[in-house]
């Protein structure tokens, strides 16, 4: 029989990886199950309605059953912890499945979550352990780092509303490329704002005002749609070294000597550069074999929009169809959001401990 | 054994179905009088006729309690999860036909494609502190077509009925609905966004995959097609 994602088995591994994370000085935390909905849907829009469950409480209003750990977490830090800080926990997740049916709606999480410190050794912190934790099973390691995107938008040339633009779609690849092939002029402005932008009154047949969106708005998007085709275009040169961040896909020591190149053309991601070197050096000092590591540049950038910065996953070496046995990521902005102008820097990941027994004994 | 044909069991959708399977040499009508909802399938045997809600036929299809059925490609792509691995159509029949489209205010001069909404969508959170409001019934289509391209910032608001109305009344900003001709989007100060086409729905036979399919029931299918010409 399989283990189930709640099985003994399944519990028994749980525990196992929770006495690693502890044995490190992490403290075991536990959250509620049901979580307000409003800070899930400000944090990730819409889409968590799809991959979570919502329930409805007479005088709380909308609840969620917790799809992750990592917002409870956050918050209660927030509020309550010092600095550094170690969290570990384990437990249920649970998660709306709209497509497969064979995906599991509710499984065991267990979680590492480090605050505080310097940022590269936590880093290397957090994904060695979890490496070490899994180790001797068939796993194929996945690395990218989002805050070198991030900061090559920061430095990019151009306006800060195109800059705003971008790095709010970051983590949407189809609309930050339409974005980049609009702002490097590689399409046409589209006829309607050409025509829109060319009238002496854009109001003239439009109507009496209807909704909440009042003419004042409209007016201030068309000036800045304006001074957005007055801006010049981003350089091709700048695109092109966009795309080669995207497109990076290689060994990490390979993807830094690029990144280096890039960045001689590119100082704004020299800092975060910097990082991924001194990260590299933390992993190799803690024992990860950097040499073979593998890294994207774009990694992480389909997940739900938190992580920022370092960002890991641990897949079945074969079998592609698995969700990932471990994932985790750096999260800082998450942390400024939550804490209410307060930012710490922080990092984490989540074992399913069910996966790693179908692994271990060979029943994937 | 016989095979259950589930299709709408009034107004026109159910009348123009009627025609549909008169034309193929299949007489379907209603048994006595108006009221019940059973009804009898003349030119083939051991087809049952049921007679449902639209909106009850695409669930009655996954759980596999009708072998085929009648309804709008839109009504089972919104209530089925996975929809195109429990059913399989069989033939889109050619009436019925609606857009399920996303349409923002005419006075939205500055507004013509997705990319302009996501833009406003951003810009509106700032301004009014919280996200742009969809009014909706089809949460689901919505929801997957606003992932696929990329649009952040908006919230679904439900609309079970006379969305077109709820920009007029300040309880949503935009709307995703079901239209024809568009004539009551405009009449409601509404425009189409350029490239807001979810989904173009129209009547479709659907087949279940997970009913009861014994040998029996496939060669009572296997007729029907033939007689359908599908």
């Amino acid at each position: 029989m399989m283990p189930g994602p709640m099985g003994a088995e399944t519990r028994a591994e749980a525990a196992r990886l929770g006495a690693i994370f502890e044995g490190l000085g992490a403290q075991a935390v536990d959250t509620a199950i049901l979580q307000p909905a409003d800070v899930l849907l400000d944090l990730y829009g819409e889409d968590i309605r799809a991959r979570a469950y919502v329930t409805a409480d007479p005088l709380r209003g909308e609840m969620m059953l917790r799809p992750d750990f990592t917002v409870p977490v956050v918050r209660a830090h927030m509020e309550e912890g010092g600095d550094p800080a170690r969290y570990c926990y384990a437990g249920e997740v649970f998660r709306r499945q709209e497509t497969d049916p064979e995906r599991p709606i509710e499984f065991l999480q267990v979680g590492f979550e480090h605050f505080g410190g310097d940022p590269a050794q936590a880093d290397a912190e957090v994904f060695a352990t979890i490496a070490e934790a899994l180790a001797g099973l068939d796993l194929r390691p996945a690395t990218g780092d989002i805050g070198i995107l991030m900061a090559a938008v920061r430095g990019l040339r151009t306006t800060e509303a195109r800059k705003a633009a971008l790095s709010r779609h970051v983590w949407r690849p189809r609309r930050f490329r339409a974005l980049l092939d609009r702002y490097g002029a590689r399409v046409p402005l589209p006829a309607h704002k050409k025509a829109l932008l060319a009238m002496k009154d854009p109001f003239e047949a439009a109507g009496p005002v209807v909704g909440l969106r009042s003419r004042e708005e409209v007016r201030a998007r068309i000036a800045t749609l304006r001074a957005e085709a007055e801006t010049p275009p981003l350089s091709e040169e700048e695109v092109a070294l966009i795309d080669a961040i995207l497109d990076l896909r290689e060994t990490a020591p390979n993807v830094l000597s690029s990144l280096r190149d890039i960045a001689v053309d590119m100082p704004a991601i020299g800092d975060a550069v910097t990082g991924l070197s001194r990260r590299l050096d933390a992993m190799a000092a803690r024992g990860v074999d950097v040499g073979t590591l593998p890294f994207e540049g774009s990694f992480g950038r389909t997940t739900l929009e938190y992580y920022d910065g370092f960002v890991f996953g641990f897949h079945h070496a074969t079998r592609a169809d698995l969700p990932p046995v471990a994932t985790g990521g750096r999260y800082d902005a998450l942390t400024r959001v939550l804490g209410q102008g307060r930012a710490v820097p922080a990092v984490g990941g989540v074992v399913r401990p069910e996966l790693v027994v179908r692994i271990r004994e060979g029943r994937a | 054994m016989t095979i259950r044909l589930g299709v709408p069991s009034k107004g026109r959708l159910m009348e123009k179905t009627f025609d549909w399977f008169g034309a193929r040499g299949l007489s379907l009508r209603k048994r006595g009088n108006d009221r019940e909802y059973a009804g009898v399938v003349e030119g083939i045997d051991g087809v049952e006729l049921a007679l449902l809600s639209a909106g009850e036929i695409p669930r009655e299809l996954a759980a596999g309690r009708l072998h085929l059925g009648v309804t709008g490609s839109d009504l089972v792509r919104e209530k089925v999860a996975g929809w195109d691995l429990r059913l399989r159509e069989l033939a889109p029949m050619g009436f019925g036909g609606a857009d399920l489209v996303i349409a923002v205010p005419q006075g939205w001069v500055d507004v013509d494609t997705l990319d302009d909404f996501d833009a406003v969508a951003s810009a509106f959170r700032r301004s009014h502190g919280f996200r742009l409001r969809i009014a909706t019934k089809y949460h689901r289509l919505t929801r997957e077509f606003l992932r696929e391209h990329g649009v952040a910032d908006y919230q679904l608001v439900d609309s079970q009925g006379a969305t077109e109305g709820v920009v007029r009344n300040e309880t949503a900003e935009a709307i995703s609905d079901i239209t024809s001709t568009g004539e009551t989007l405009r009449a409601n100060g509404l425009k189409i966004l350029s490239d807001g086409l979810i989904h173009s729905s129209q009547a479709t036979l659907f087949k279940s995959n997970s009913a009861d399919w014994s040998d029996a029931h496939r060669a009572t299918l296997d007729a029907l097609e033939d007689r359908l010409g599908i």
